[in-house]
């Protein structure tokens, strides 16, 4: 019956931390993993990031917090190129030491706060099953592209 | 008319979460007698049960003078799928950082 409001992944890394670090938060290694478009970021708390794909464009994130080789955490866009009312999620990534390797934690929580905006439900009413259909198509589509 | 946005905004509510394990637990039941288990009053009950409806996930049918409700299930199945794909593509892109990271 419940549907939770967060997913969280993680991984152990055998690599250290620093290295880590940089290769989730430095933009000109985020493309080799994550969107392999490219990737941009001022990497401070309200800071700018944009993520490319190559099949689904660009979408306009934003830095909510750094703490070196601790925690950096951005909201993203789940429908729609940029962050708006209802739209976002937060992603989390918490990295801690173990050993000679690195955990690696993501979480991506929010999802209960999502909502289309009311005069938005009106046209997607309007549109009937052209606007469900589009809906569907973008959170399954912002589902893909992040793969790609 | 169901978007899983507004699915996730209506299961947000932890009241709206607790009618729906009512009527899970009940199989339906009426805005009073959900509202008899609750520390909410009925007209409050009402409410969540629209935007509950609104996002797919209600049955009603008439009996007598009362309206029972009952649980939709679909919508829930369709947005688990959904959030089960968001996870499998943390784990596809945590697989590749830590090729990335192990492989130097």
């Amino acid at each position: 019956m419940q549907i939770p409001d967060q997913i969280e992944r993680e991984v152990l890394i055998d690599a250290p931390i620093e290295r880590v670090w940089a290769l989730i938060t430095e933009a000109e290694h985020v493309g080799a993993w994550f969107s392999e478009a490219g990737a941009e970021s001022d990497l401070r708390s309200g800071g700018a990031m944009r993520l490319s794909w190559e099949e689904h464009g660009s979408i306009e994130a934003r830095v909510e917090r750094v703490e070196p080789e601790r925690l950096f955490a951005f909201r993203w866009p789940l429908f729609g190129e940029t962050i708006a009312q209802g739209n976002s999620t937060l992603v989390e990534f918490s990295l801690a030491p173990e050993g000679e390797a690195t955990r690696v934690k993501v979480v991506e929580s929010g999802f209960a706060e999502l909502a289309i905006p009311e005069d938005q439900q009106r046209r997607h009413v309007e549109e009937n099953t052209e606007g469900w259909k589009g809906e569907v198509g973008h959170l399954v589509e912002h589902a893909e592209r992040v793969t790609a | 008319m169901v978007e899983h946005a507004d699915l996730f905004a209506a299961l947000g509510d932890p009241t709206r979460r607790q009618v729906l394990n009512i009527l899970a637990e009940r199989g339906e039941a009426s805005a009073t007698a959900i509202a008899s288990q609750l520390p909410v009053s009925r007209p409050a009950v009402v409410k969540h049960l629209g935007v509950l409806d609104r996002a797919g996930l209600l049955e009603e049918r008439r009996q007598g003078r009362e309206v029972l409700f009952s649980v939709r299930p679909e919508p829930l199945e369709s947005a688990s799928r959904w959030l089960a794909v968001v996870a499998s593509e943390w784990d596809r892109r945590l697989a590749a950082l830590k090729r990335l990271a192990e492989d130097s």
